[in-house]
């Protein structure tokens, strides 16, 4: 690790401010970020440690029925508070990682980081979750921007993150078997008016929506009803792991299997 | 046989106390006062020329004490390598030199370049990075087929190729071999790799080196499995220190799994430094220096044939295989694929005519050397699966080929060159069978293809030569060292014993396992004992920890200090009971005379000892105290069979290992639970090897698998429940040779399970009506996917 300074701000504001100093970044859990800076990749030279931020925890529903979770909230308060209201994000989140990772890294550092082979992505896209920051909100179709990049300015900090509830949803995860982040994984998300369905893992773009699927899961809502589609493996990842040909394949596996698994 | 002590007891390993909690000394823990860190600059490019290294900026950052380039050590030797092989025209191996410090060339991603010491291990890090380095980068060479077929990209320059050696074994055999080939009913033939791989021991290796100025004496703590190796080929090849003037200490050691035998530069280097720069010099490595600095394992690349007669008899096996040196050698690397490998390729058969040919090339790769099993999971890998497909060839039960070819009467000398002492392979394969209710197994397969899934049966034998051994016949192989081991037995004057041995504990429990055959054969309780290990100030010279050796040659060495303090204890008690020596008897730690109560406990012996006021001076010296060296005659040979059963997901490739058992023959067994511990993790290992590990380069000499984050180890849920784990050693034919008819255990699960694994899952896939016969390792859900593809 380079020096660097540490900031503990107790609100939103005071981190706004904190972040504002030169090449400062925020700290969430640290399970990307630590890692990072002791190989010596990022060199900032002030963290805004979020961890302190009490607004910026906890998961509630709202009026309009959504569920609120603050960009602070760990993978297992998520796991824990969603279990009954919206199981298909609580198993998501129960299977990142290990215990130790779930219970440092949190919601607002996972999409932040918008790894191409992060398990929150596919949430936020699939149910169509509204990204809310210090300075606005944005919705998830505007958020990702391909692989490790969105559409957060410098310094603004993921406030809260915004799920509307679906019917029934799913996410199912291949995982990668040295990392067991996801090889592929399918966010499936039923809600009164069709289908959402998100792929992470899988392309050189990052997490993507599904189109022909969400369409004829849209008109009927079973794994038989994905008999005859397939994805192009044109910008599919390719590596150690996996060719794009297999990620393709496995897109159409995990979804029919999100489908059959949906509560 | 449940027993409160002594042989044959499951006594909990005391060691694991202070493991689990927190009290353990590992060489990491050892900080000496005025202590100053090194980091080593690794080379990011796999091949160049090294032009120039500038170190004056980094000299000038905070903190530094100095900064060493290869020009430093110039005046000093290379590393060393203790095994020299001769190749198929009598001619020795090639053999480079290997710098401790990059000079000229850099040869592979991850040789140390430069050294930074400094005060703090970040102000070393900062400064290493104010070096700057000049390297022309050349065209690499990493596939070892390419690299023999052309001189274009030369690893080593001053070399005459990329060959070290081309290995013909038993040459004499040849003609006679290829004649079988052409006589044969049925030859079935396999191409296949064997998986390059990388030890990953939870601790990776750190070496502290201190230098005391007013003796001259030097120290070197290291996490090593055989310090007293390390001493001589550091102390006389490498730094030119005798002996008596090195000290080097290997404490607590987190598991080596063979990658910690070898010397490495960066304990020449600590002990060189801390005496140029008068401070202690301590280097911890970071996982991703493990990745590209331990020697790593297996890399192999092999056709095998079998002939067959029309009986489906054995008659020639013909091997060609590719070794992968990587880019310099290691301390035993040229023996893994000769001599470790060679030997075995007769496995539990009778196979009258054996050839194997094996090439050791060199690439821009780490240097490749033993990992728990060392050439013989290689043999056993590709015999086991050409056996199993020639079964599917010729449609016959891979059970019934296999025994219709065991070897029934020992002792069996082999056609490449070793003699089996002892066996019952029909008893280990009869022992699997039932422990895997291979007969439910079509039931359970109906139940598997009910969800979808295809369920293989895999079933395979193994061999191996352990207790690595005796001294004349490994010198005439080429082994630039003895493989005796050694123990003192110390007996204090109130009774308690200390053994110091040569052997190395690096989570095989010695201290345990030892204690108890010492505690059996006076009859006294396991905590009046305690061994001492690790340290060549301590202990006898001895040669260490690997191939399975501890219990057979070390266990040995330490039987045979103790009968001679038996044999003097009773001397002293002979003359305490006023009684003739040749009627003494030693039961339960108290001397008695034959066919009378007349008796005097151990402790009071022991008293007498070093307390000889009523004592037979004249003819007996004070003291208990006894060492000896034991140089076995022969290698032990474990063998056993193993079964295990797979589920393939067709839909995604993914494999789950359902079932596994193995009925292993270790000759005697001193600790029924340590043994099955060990057996559990070799499994566990091989079955990493089979369906997860895969150090991979790219075409430019980049490791692709720098980490966990793409190099996969084998987990908890990789493996079956621990109810469909069952590993058996209740089939036990003692080796004749060893005085306490032991074999060992710590490799047969590494070497049994790989191709088990592979076995089971072709079994599933022909199964599904797939025509794979053959997948290479590991069977990751992406290639047996694709296999199924077609
Ligand atoms: C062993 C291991 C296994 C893992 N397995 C998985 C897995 O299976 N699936 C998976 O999805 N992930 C996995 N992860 C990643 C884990 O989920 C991380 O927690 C997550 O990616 C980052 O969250 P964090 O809070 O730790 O962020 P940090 O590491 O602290 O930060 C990551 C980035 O986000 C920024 N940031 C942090 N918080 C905010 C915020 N509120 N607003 C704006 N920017 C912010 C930081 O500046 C930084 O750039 C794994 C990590 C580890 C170490």
């Amino acid at each position: 690790m380079y020096n660097f300074e540490v900031e503990t701000p107790g609100s939103v504001a005071d981190a706004v401010a904190a972040l504002g100093r030169e090449d400062a970044q925020a700290l969430g859990g640290g399970q990307t970020l630590i890692p990072t800076l002791k190989q010596r990749l990022a060199s900032p030279s002030v963290l805004v440690c979020l961890s302190g931020i009490a607004e910026m925890k906890g998961v509630c529903r709202t009026d309009d029925g959504q569920i609120t979770i603050g960009g602070g909230t760990t993978h297992a308060a998520v796991a824990k508070a969603t279990a009954e209201s919206f199981p298909g994000l609580s198993g998501l989140a129960s299977h990142i990682g290990d215990p130790a990772v779930r219970n440092r890294g949190t919601i607002g550092g996972s999409l932040a980081n918008n790894d191409p082979s992060a398990c929150y992505p596919a949430a936020a896209l699939g149910a169509g979750a509204t990204i809310v920051t210090n300075a606005r909100e944005i919705a998830a179709d505007d958020f990702f921007q391909g692989m490790f990049t969105t559409d957060l300015e410098e310094g603004e900090i993921i406030t809260e993150v915004r799920f509307p509830v679906p019917e029934v949803s799913n996410y199912q995860k291949f995982v990668q078997p040295a990392s067991r982040f996801a090889l592929v994984g399918v966010f499936v998300a039923k809600f009164g008016d069709g289908v959402r369905v998100a792929v992470t893992g899988a392309s050189n773009d990052g997490v993507f929506r599904w189109t022909d699927a969400e369409a004829a899961l849209s008109a009927n809502f079973s794994a038989e009803a994905l008999g005859g589609l397939s994805i192009s493996d044109d910008d599919m990842i390719s590596d150690l792991h996996g060719t794009a040909a297999y990620r393709a394949h496995l897109v159409g596996v995990m979804t029919k299997r999100a489908v059959t698994s949906a509560a | 046989m449940p027993k409160d002590g002594g042989i044959g007891a499951s006594s909990k390993r005391r060691e694991d106390v202070r493991f689990l909690t927190g009290a353990g000394n590992y060489t990491d823990d050892i900080n000496i006062r005025g202590q100053a860190h090194v980091f080593f600059l690794r080379s990011d490019v796999a091949h160049g020329t090294l032009n120039a290294v500038n170190t004056a900026a980094a000299e000038a950052m905070p903190g530094v004490v100095k900064v060493f380039t290869g020009a430093d050590f110039e005046a000093v030797g290379g590393m060393p390598c203790g095994w020299q092989v001769t190749d198929k025209h009598g001619e020795p191996m090639q053999e480079p030199r290997h710098p401790i410090l990059a000079h000229g060339k850099v040869r592979h991603v991850g040789e140390p370049i430069a050294a930074v010491v400094a005060d703090t291990l970040e102000q070393a890090r900062d400064a290493a990075e104010a070096i700057e380095v000049d390297i022309t980068e050349l065209p690499a060479v990493i596939d070892m087929k390419a690299a023999v077929a052309s001189d274009d990209v030369k690893v080593h320059d001053d070399l005459t190729s990329n060959l070290c050696y081309d290995w013909g074994f038993v040459e004499e055999n040849k003609a006679a071999t290829d004649e079988a080939f052409e006589k044969a009913a049925h030859v079935t033939t396999l191409e296949l790799v064997n998986n390059r791989l990388v030890a990953n021991p939870m601790e990776p290796r750190v070496a502290v080196g201190d230098y005391a100025r007013g003796t001259q004496d030097h120290t070197l703590y290291t996490t090593s499995q055989n310090p007293h190796v390390i001493r001589l080929l550091m102390g006389a090849f490498v730094l030119g220190i005798p002996e008596h003037k090195l000290r080097v200490v290997a404490p607590d050691v987190g598991g080596g799994f063979g990658t910690k035998i070898f010397h490495y530069q960066e304990e020449a280097f600590v002990t060189f430094a801390a005496k140029a720069c008068n401070r202690p010099v301590k280097w911890t490595s970071s996982r991703s220096e493990a990745f590209m600095s331990d020697a790593h394992g297996r890399d192999h690349v092999t056709k095998i044939e079998l002939a067959l007669d029309a009986e489906h008899n054995f008659t020639a096996v013909r091997t060609e295989t590719f070794a992968n040196m990587g880019a310099y050698l290691s301390t035993f690397a040229p023996s893994i694929p000769t001599w470790l490998h060679g030997t075995l390729m007769a496995g539990n058969y009778k196979t009258p005519l054996i050839y194997v040919n094996v090439k050791a090339v060199f690439t821009n790769t780490v240097p490749v050397d033993a990992y728990r099993g060392a050439g013989r999971p290689e043999a056993t890998f590709q015999l086991e699966r050409v056996i199993d497909k020639a079964a599917r060839e010729l449609g016959v039960d891979p059970v019934d080929l296999r025994r219709q070819n065991f070897i029934t009467e020992f002792p069996y000398a082999t056609p490449v060159a070793v003699e089996y002492d002892t066996g019952d392979y029909h008893a280990t394969m009869d022992k699997v069978l039932a422990l895997s209710d291979r007969d439910g197994f079509a039931a359970r397969r109906k139940e598997s293809e009910a969800k979808g899934k295809l369920r293989g049966f895999g079933i395979n034998c193994f061999i191996e030569a352990c207790g690595i051994a005796p001294s004349n016949l490994v010198g005439q192989l080429g082994a630039r060292a003895g493989l005796y081991e050694s123990a003192t037995v110390r007996v204090n004057a109130t009774g308690g014993l200390v053994v110091m041995t040569g052997s190395h504990s690096h989570g095989q429990g010695h201290e345990t396992s030892f204690a108890q055959v010492v505690a059996d054969m006076i009859g006294i309780d396991e905590n009046m004992i305690e061994i001492v290990h690790g340290d060549t100030a301590n202990t006898p010279m001895g040669m260490g920890t690997y191939g399975s050796r501890s219990i057979a040659v070390g266990g040995s060495a330490m039987v045979r200090a103790t009968e001679k303090i038996i044999a003097k204890a009773k001397k002293i008690a002979s003359h305490l009971l006023e009684a003739s020596e040749s009627d003494i008897e030693l039961k339960d730690g108290a001397f008695s005379v034959a066919g009378t109560d007349k008796s005097v406990a151990w402790g009071d012996v022991t008293l007498a000892a070093y307390v000889p006021h009523n004592y037979p001076l004249e003819d007996i010296e004070p003291g208990l105290e006894e060492t000896a060296f034991y140089d076995p005659s022969n290698f032990t040979y474990p063998a056993g069979a193993y079964t295990c059963e797979v589920e393939v997901d067709p839909a995604t490739g993914e494999v789950s290992i359902e079932r596994f058992a193995s009925a292993d023959d270790f000759g005697n067994v001193i600790n029924p639970m340590i043994v099955e511990g060990q057996v559990h993790g070799g499994i566990a290992q091989g079955i990493g090897q089979a369906l997860l590990e895969n150090c991979t380069y790219d075409e430019n000499g980049q490791l692709l698998s720098a980490s966990y984050m793409d190099y996969a180890m084998p987990r908890a849920d990789n493996l079956p429940e621990m109810t469909h784990y069952v590993v058996d050693h209740s089939c036990q034919t003692p080796c004749t040779h060893n005085p306490l008819g032991v074999k060992g255990c710590g490799e047969a699960g590494a070497i049994g399970s790989p191709p088990t694994v592979i076995n089971a899952i072709i079994d599933a896939l022909q199964s599904g009506g797939h025509k794979v016969d053959h997948l290479d390792m590991p069977a990751t859900p992406a290639r047996v996917w694709a296999a199924m593809q077609g």
